[in-house]
C-alpha cells in the first residue's frame, strides 16, 4: 500500500507538470480510489511523452524516403494503431495483474501511443532497403551495437557482403553468393554466438536447410540448445537479458539468410515467452518452461497442424484423380502419402524447375512410398495441365492481403491451371500467416546465388564469364507471389477457408495470442 | 558435261542435305535455324530444276514432289521444308500459266468463296512444253532466294516501329530472327531484354550472352520467373517455328505459358516470322512432339501481332497470306 501510494505521488508529479496545475490533493484522493486502473493510464501517458520526445529527435535523424514512406502509409496503418493500441492496453493490464514490475522487453518495432490514431513512422525492414546508403551505415551500426565485450575482446557480427551485378529492378534486394558464407568471417570459437547458431547459420546459406518448415524446426531446435546452455549473469532478469542475448543470434541468421515469415512468428512467440517469465521463477524452473513452451509451439502448430490439414485434405482427394504438384513442400508430400495410405487411387505429376530442381527430392519421397508419379519441367505445365484433375501447392507464407507467397513459378503454375479450368488448392499451416501485404515479387523478395544459372550444355557453358560481360545480368528469384484469384481454396489446420479470409485469421490469431 | 555426272552429284548432294535434316532434328548436329533451312532447300530444289531432265512442268512437279515427301520425311518438325517446297510447286504452276497466257485471277483462289465453288483448275493437267519455261521457273526461284535471304533484315528493319526508348521486352530461347530484330533497334534506342533461358536446352543462354556483348542491357531469368516478373515487362517478343493456318503458333516450349501471362497483364504478345513460316495443318495439336515437349501449341487468341518480312498483321489475317503463298492442290505433298 505504501509503495501504491508513493508512486502515486511521483506520478501526480508528473501529471502536474504535464496538466498544469491540478490540485495535488485531489490527485492523491483520486488515485487512492480509482487503485490500480489510473495506474495503468498514467503509466501509459508518460510513455506517450518519452515516445514523443523521442520521436522529435527521431525525425531528424531518419534519412527523408523513409519519412515520406511513413507518410504514405499513414492511413493504413492508423487502423493497425487502434487495434495495436488495443493490445498494449489489454496487455498492460493483465501484466499489472500479475505485479510484474519489468518492462515488457522492448522490441525493434516502436510502441505505438494507445487510444491515438497518430501517423506511425513504420520502419521498413533493413533487407529491402539495400539501395538506401543511409539505411546501410544504420544496419552496421546496428551489428556494432549487437556486440558483448568477453575477455576485453570486442567482436561484431559480420555482415554479409553482395556479390555480383544485381539486376537493376532488384537493387533494394541483397544477392549473396554461396561460395562466401559469413561463417568465414567469424572467428573460432566465436564469442558472440553460440555454436549451435553458427552450424545454423551455415546450414540456412549453403541451402542444407530449407523449406520454411524446416527451417523453422532447426531454428527452434536451436534455440532450445541456447536456452539450455544459458545462464542468467548477476544482477540482470533472466526475461529481460535472454532476450537480449537472442538478438545478436538473431541478426546473424539474418545475415546468413533473411527470415522467413514462419521463422518471423516463432521468434516472435519465444520473445513473448520469455518476456511473459514471471521475475520470482528460478533459472531452473524457467528454462524448463521455455523449453516446454518451445516443444508445444513445434507440436501443436507443425506436427498436429499438418495432421489435421492431411484429414481434410483427403476428402479432396478421389479415387482416379491426377494431382499436380510442384517442387517440394513437405506438407504436401505428407497429405499425399497419408492419402495413399488410406487407400486412395490417384497418380501425381511432379513438376520441377532449375536452378534448384527441388521436385526431385519430392520424386524420391513419393517414388519411396510406392504412387505412381510423372515427372515435367516448368515449361511443359501447358502441355501437361489437360490431364490433370487438382492442383496441390504449398505455400511459404500467406499474406494478409491473400496473397499467397511461395517458390518462385507456383504463380506460374496457379495462372496456367486457371486458364485450363483445373482447381488450385494451397496447404498451408496457420503460423506462417504473416501480417504483410505485397501484390507484386518485386518489393521484397530473395535473390539466390546468380552463379546457379550457369549450365553446361552440349560441352558449352555460355554463361560461365558472366561477370565479365558489362550488360548481363542473371537474375535467380526464390519466391514469387501469387494473386488470390487463381487459388480456390487454402487448406488450413483451421480448416478449409477461401484466399480472402487470411485477414480474419490473423485478426482472430491475435486477440487468441494475448 | 555429261549427264551422268550431274546426276550424281545431284544425288550426293540430296542425300548429304537429307541427313543434315536428320541430325539436326535429333539434336546432335548443329541446330540449324528455320530460315537457313529454308534457304538451303530451295537452293538445292533450284539445283534439281536446273540439272534433272523434265520434259514438261508435270514431270517437274512430280520430280520435285518426289523429293519433297523425302525431305519431309526426314524431319516431320521441321516444316520450312515442305514450306518451301510448296512454294516452289506454286512458282512453277504460276509459270506454267503464265505461259500458256491464260490470265492470273483465274489461278489464284481470291475469296473463300471461290475457294469452295471452282473445281475447275483441277483438270489442268500440266502436259504442255514450252520452252522457256525452264528459264523463268529458275528465275522465280532466284527471285525467292533473295527474298529469302532478306526476310531478316526486312524484319528488322521495322524494329524501329515497335521499340520505344526505356522499355523491357522480354523473350524466350533463341530466336535469330528477334535476335537481328533486337539488335537492330539497339543501334538507336537504350531499352532491357530479359530472357528467359528456356530449360532444358537452355538456348536463352547464348541468346542473351549474344545481345549483350552488342551492348543490350540483358537479364537470364529462369523459366519459373516468367510469371513473377511479367508485371515490369512492357513488350514480349518472340520467334517461333511455325506458324498455323488459323494464326496459332508452334513454338518452343514454355511459350504457351509466356502467353498466358502476357494476356493476363495485357501485354502485347509479337511474333517476329518470316512468312516462309507459314503451314498447313490439318489438325489443331495442342501436343506435337516425338520427345518430351518441344514444342508448344499457342492459340491465336493469345498472340497481337504477327511481323513478317512483308510487314505486320494481326493472326485473324494468316488464313488470307496462306492461300498467297501456296495452291490448295499442294497442301499434300
Amino acid at each position: 500500500m505504501n509503495r501504491c501510494v508513493v508512486k502515486d505521488k511521483r506520478r501526480s508529479g508528473t501529471q502536474d507538470s504535464s496538466e498544469g496545475g491540478a490540485d495535488k490533493k485531489d490527485n492523491i484522493e483520486r488515485e487512492k480510489i480509482e487503485g490500480k486502473e489510473l495506474t495503468k493510464e498514467e503509466k501509459q501517458r508518460l510513455r506517450k511523452e518519452k515516445k514523443q520526445q523521442k520521436k522529435g529527435k527521431e525525425k531528424k535523424d531518419a534519412s527523408l524516403p523513409q519519412v515520406s514512406v511513413a507518410e504514405t502509409a499513414a492511413p493504413a496503418s492508423q487502423l493497425k494503431a487502434e487495434r495495436r493500441a488495443r493490445q498494449e492496453a489489454e496487455r498492460t493490464s493483465k501484466q499489472s495483474k500479475k505485479g510484474d514490475t519489468g518492462q515488457p522487453a522492448t522490441t525493434s518495432k516502436p510502441k505505438i501511443p494507445p487510444n491515438e490514431l497518430q501517423p506511425v513512422v513504420k520502419r521498413l525492414p533493413e533487407h529491402i532497403q539495400v539501395d538506401d546508403p543511409d539505411v546501410l551505415k544504420k544496419l552496421a551500426k546496428k551489428l556494432e551495437r549487437q556486440q558483448t565485450t568477453e575477455n576485453s575482446e570486442i567482436q561484431k557480427i559480420p555482415r554479409r557482403l553482395d556479390y555480383g551485378y544485381k539486376v537493376s529492378l532488384f537493387s533494394h534486394l541483397l544477392q549473396y553468393s554461396r561460395k562466401a558464407p559469413l561463417t568465414q568471417q567469424l572467428s573460432i570459437p566465436s564469442a558472440v554466438i553460440h555454436p549451435a547458431i553458427v552450424r545454423l547459420g551455415l546450414q540456412y546459406s549453403q541451402g542444407i536447410v530449407a523449406g520454411s518448415n524446416a527451417r523453422s524446426i532447426a531454428l527452434l531446435h536451436a534455440f532450445k540448445q541456447v536456452i539450455s546452455d544459458y545462464t542468467t549473469p548477476s544482477n540482470e532478469e533472466l526475461s529481460r537479458d535472454l532476450v537480449n542475448k537472442l538478438k545478436p543470434y538473431i541478426s546473424f541468421l539474418n545475415q546468413c539468410r533473411p527470415l522467413s515469415a514462419s521463422m518471423g512468428n516463432a521468434i516472435k512467440y519465444i520473445k513473448k515467452e520469455i518476456s511473459n517469465i514471471p521475475s520470482q521463477f528460478k533459472e531452473d524452473d524457467a528454462k524448463k518452461k521455455l523449453l516446454n513452451c518451445i516443444e508445444c509451439f513445434i507440436e501443436e502448430k507443425i506436427v498436429l497442424a499438418a495432421k489435421a490439414i492431411a484429414k481434410s485434405s483427403i476428402e479432396k482427394i478421389n479415387d482416379g484423380d491426377v494431382i499436380l504438384v510442384y517442387g517440394c513442400s513437405s506438407l504436401v508430400n505428407h497429405i499425399l502419402c497419408e492419402a495413399f495410405e488410406k487407400g486412395r487411387k490417384f497418380r501425381v505429376i511432379v513438376v520441377d524447375s532449375r536452378p534448384r530442381l527441388e521436385g526431385r527430392e519430392a520424386l524420391r519421397r513419393l517414388v519411396q512410398k510406392g504412387i505412381s508419379c510423372t515427372y515435367v519441367l516448368i515449361s511443359a505445365v501447358s502441355y501437361i495441365l489437360p490431364e490433370v484433375s487438382k492442383v496441390f501447392l504449398g505455400a511459404h507464407a500467406l499474406l494478409a492481403n491473400g496473397y499467397v507467397m511461395s517458390r518462385v513459378g507456383t504463380s506460374q503454375i496457379a495462372l496456367v491451371a486457371k486458364a485450363f479450368n483445373v482447381p488450385v488448392l494451397v496447404c498451408c499451416e496457420t503460423y506462417k500467416f504473416c501480417e504483410r501485404v505485397q501484390t507484386d515479387s518485386f518489393v521484397s523478395n530473395e535473390l539466390d546465388d546468380p552463379d546457379d544459372l550457369i549450365v553446361t550444355r552440349k560441352g558449352e557453358t555460355q554463361l560461365k564469364d558472366w561477370q565479365q560481360v558489362p550488360r548481363l545480368g542473371l537474375l535467380n528469384l526464390v519466391y514469387d507471389v501469387t494473386p488470390p484469384d487463381f487459388v480456390d481454396l487454402v487448406i488450413t489446420d483451421l480448416g478449409m477457408i477461401p484466399c480472402t479470409s487470411v485477414p480474419v485469421v490473423l485478426r482472430v490469431k491475435n486477440v487468441d495470442l494475448l | 558435261m555429261p549427264g551422268p555426272y550431274r546426276e550424281t552429284d545431284l544425288t550426293e548432294k540430296v542425300e548429304a542435305f537429307l541427313s543434315d535434316l536428320k541430325r539436326g532434328g535429333s539434336g546432335t548436329g548443329p541446330l540449324r535455324g528455320s530460315a537457313e533451312t529454308a534457304r538451303e532447300t530451295t537452293a538445292l530444289l533450284r539445283r534439281i530444276t536446273a540439272q534433272v531432265r523434265w520434259s514438261s512442268a508435270g514431270d517437274l512437279m512430280e520430280v520435285i514432289r518426289k523429293e519433297g515427301r523425302r525431305m519431309s520425311a526426314a524431319q516431320p518438325s521441321e516444316t520450312t521444308v515442305g514450306n518451301m517446297i510448296r512454294r516452289v510447286l506454286k512458282i512453277i504452276r504460276e509459270e506454267y500459266a503464265r505461259s500458256r497466257g491464260s490470265s492470273e485471277e483465274a489461278d489464284q483462289q481470291e475469296s473463300l468463296h471461290k475457294l469452295l465453288t471452282s473445281g475447275g483448275l483441277s483438270e489442268e493437267n500440266f502436259r504442255q512444253y514450252f520452252t522457256a519455261l525452264k528459264a523463268n521457273v529458275i528465275e522465280a526461284i532466284n527471285e525467292l532466294l533473295t527474298e529469302l535471304e532478306g526476310t531478316t533484315d526486312n524484319i528488322a528493319m521495322q524494329a524501329l516501329e515497335h521499340i520505344h526508348s526505356n522499355e523491357v521486352i522480354m523473350t524466350i530461347g533463341r530466336s535469330r530472327t528477334v535476335e537481328a530484330f533486337l539488335k537492330d533497334a539497339a543501334r538507336k534506342r537504350k531499352f532491357h531484354v530479359i530472357v528467359a533461358e528456356c530449360a532444358p536446352f537452355c538456348q536463352g543462354h547464348e541468346m542473351a550472352t549474344s545481345l549483350s556483348k552488342d551492348g543490350i542491357e540483358t537479364t537470364v531469368i529462369t523459366d519459373a520467373a516468367i510469371f513473377a516478373v511479367m508485371s515490369r515487362v512492357n513488350k514480349v517478343i518472340i520467334g517461333t517455328q511455325t506458324v498455323l493456318a488459323n494464326g496459332g503458333l508452334r513454338a518452343v516450349n514454355g511459350t504457351h505459358t509466356l502467353a498466358l501471362a502476357a494476356k493476363h497483364h495485357s501485354t502485347p504478345l509479337i511474333v517476329c516470322a518470316p512468312i516462309n513460316f507459314l503451314f498447313i495443318s490439318g489438325e489443331i495439336l495442342s501436343k506435337v512432339n516425338v520427345h518430351c515437349p518441344v514444342f508448344d501449341y499457342v492459340p491465336p487468341e493469345l498472340i497481337t501481332l504477327f511481323i513478317s518480312n512483308i510487314g505486320g498483321h494481326a493472326p485473324s489475317y494468316i488464313y488470307r497470306l496462306m492461300s498467297e503463298l501456296y495452291h490448295p492442290e499442294d497442301h499434300e505433298l
